[in-house]
């Protein structure tokens, strides 16, 4: 069993990292910065961590208004406040404007648990995916969070980089795996299917192709870290070598990763698909793996999927 | 201040004035209104108190203005215009494709734009990073920001005052365009935000109301916030919408609509 960590664990240790090296970050949070991993940052640079209590609107704009003056700010809070809430500010405040603002949201998806549907994001891959110029990050693990948060650094823009509450199997390693912003990274390779997963779903979709091999189907998994800008060539890649995807995400089916890697595709190469993610619902309260099971986010899932859209793969093939 | 300098505003205000009306009848949509009660607080800004360089749109040292009220963008335009941001035969683009001169303000396209504003209550929170950069930075520049009286009806407005105060930013000055008028009616039917000053005071700013289209009362709080430190202060200055064009004045049907030439044309009669 790989070691687990969650990925807002990793983002405030890099933070901490990254803000001692580069003075020119500056961290907000609103009110949460124990659960965001903030809390670290602002323990060692306390004059450039700025607490805005709970006013999530006020927060974007005040980043914004760091950024116009050199600063690269990083804003925490949880998913669901961060872009429901306060998304018109990031519409016209940060994305219109294309200020060098790094929204890192934590408690992504129904893994958050107990607190149930209201801090549950369950449609902000779908809020950010549509701003215009707006990169949205999805890391799957603990190793992609901390190159993440440094590529966003590097990278002048908006970027929204969302990250979970529990801990999360650690796929990579630091030492050979180097994480790129629009790139997606082939984790498995197979023939008969490709499972395009982000996020926590990414060491899932790993599980699931391990039973899929027992099945005698050898399963492509790609983790697609970056929703947008989307890395069309591996997406029309596995396609091209496979024939059937099947995408995978926490978060509603409507919008997010399964949306767009459908565009894409519909557009240039259409397979059969099977998107797995919560099915157009709110979640509810109870543990993260009941949740995942009752939503229908787990290997045996992804593996139903899989079964299903290579079959139909065949049956496309013979007619 | 001497009498000449207080003239010299005065023809500059007028100026700015036949220049929004001519703007906007060329363009045959935007706020008038909203544009005119301001000449005066905007002008004296950009002409007496700002630090800025028109050069050096860039400078770091430069203090800021930050119009909140994107929908005044005529009056910023004809402003920085006449400052000398760019040229004045470009006022006539403005809301034309292609044009630099947006319907509300856009800072990736026109030099001495501060920030993109346009959706209402969103200024005062992006002054206040603004200023917190500037204090970071251990730069003494300040951060002018224009409130109209109907946006801090917004929440975000109220969360950056209270925001504000805690940080103590004293580099923030804010106006409110006091006229009165919204685009559904008199503010204080529509949703009245009174006592204002006293809310403002009860935020923790200092708070000073002065007559804004009155150029001694104006560089007056001005001088006085300047002065001031510890909070963050607002001007609430009482003004006339649509000011100094008979027919727009105090007339709510004129927030949003463009004059005909004939109106123009008497427009530009009466402000001589």
């Amino acid at each position: 069993m790989a070691e687990k960590i969650a990925t807002r664990e990793a983002y405030g240790k890099t933070l901490v990292k990254l803000g001692a090296e580069n003075k020119d970050i500056v961290v907000l949070d609103a009110d949460l910065a124990k659960s965001t991993k903030t809390a670290l940052f602002a323990r060692e640079f306390p004059e450039r961590f700025f607490d805005m209590g709970i006013a999530e609107q006020n927060m974007m704009g005040t980043a914004a208004g760091l950024a116009t003056a050199g600063k690269i700010p990083f804003v925490s809070t949880f998913a669901v406040f961060a872009t429901g809430r306060a998304f018109d500010q990031i519409r016209n405040s940060i994305a219109y404007p294309r200020l060098n603002v790094k929204i890192a949201a934590s408690h992504a998806g129904i893994t958050v648990g107990e607190d149930g549907a209201s801090h549950q994001s369950v449609e902000d891959i779908a809020l950010m995916r549509s701003l215009p110029g707006m990169t949205v990050i999805v890391p799957a693990d603990a190793v992609e969070t901390e190159q993440a948060v440094k590529a966003a650094v590097e990278y002048s823009g908006p970027v929204y980089i969302r990250l979970g509450r529990s801990a999360v199997p650690v796929i990579y390693d630091n030492r050979d795996y180097t994480f790129r912003i629009g790139k997606a990274h082939r984790l498995r390779e197979g023939t008969d299917a490709a499972i395009m997963a982000t996020g926590i779903m990414v060491s899932i979709a790993l599980e699931a192709a391990e039973k899929l091999e027992k099945m005698g189907l050898q399963v492509q998994v790609v983790n697609i870290s970056t929703i947008k800008p989307l890395d069309k060539e591996a997406v029309l890649e596995a396609a091209r070598t496979t024939g059937a995807i099947v995408t995978a995400e926490e978060h509603n089916i409507i919008g997010g990763l399964g949306s767009a890697v459908a565009e894409v595709l519909v557009e240039a190469y259409p397979v059969p698909m099977e998107r797995v993610g919560i099915k157009d619902s709110f979640g509810e309260s109870g543990k993260p793996g009941e949740l995942l099971e009752k939503y229908g986010l787990t290997a045996e899932h992804l593996v139903e999927a899989v079964v299903r859209v290579e079959k139909r793969k065949r049956q496309f093939a013979k007619r | 201040m001497s009498d000449n300098n207080y003239k010299f505003l005065e023809e500059k205000a007028k100026t700015i004035r036949k220049d929004i009306v001519t703007m906007i009848t060329e363009a045959g949509s935007g706020h008038p209104g909203g544009s005119l009660s301001a000449v005066e607080i905007v002008t004296a800004l950009y002409f007496q108190e700002m630090r800025i360089d028109p050069q050096r749109p860039d400078w770091p040292e430069r203090d800021r203005f930050v119009l909140s009220k994107g929908h005044a963008a005529p009056l910023l335009y004809a402003v920085l215009a006449e400052r000398g941001y760019f040229p004045k035969e470009e006022l006539y683009t403005l809301r034309k494709i292609g044009s630099r001169l947006q319907g509300h303000p856009d800072m990736n396209k026109l030099p001495g734009v501060e920030m993109s504003t346009g959706s209402l209550g969103q200024g005062l929170a992006v002054a206040n990073g603004i200023a917190l950069a500037g204090k970071l930075d251990g730069r003494d520049y300040r951060v002018f920001v224009l409130l109209g009286d109907g946006e801090i009806q917004e929440g975000e407005v109220w969360e950056a005052a209270m925001a504000a105060a805690h940080y103590r930013l004293d580099n923030v000055v804010a106006f409110l365009d006091y006229n009165g008028l919204q685009i559904d009616g008199p503010i204080r039917e529509v949703m009245s935000p009174d006592p204002v000053a006293d809310k403002w005071r009860a935020f923790g700013w200092r708070v000073m109301e002065i007559n804004g289209h009155d150029f001694a009362q104006i560089l007056g709080a001005l001088k006085q916030a300047r002065e001031f430190k510890g909070s963050p202060v607002m001007i609430v200055a009482h003004t006339v919408k649509g000011k100094g064009v008979s027919f727009m004045e105090n007339q709510v049907d004129w927030h949003g609509v463009a004059p005909t030439r004939e109106q123009m044309e008497q427009a530009l009669r009466e402000l001589g």
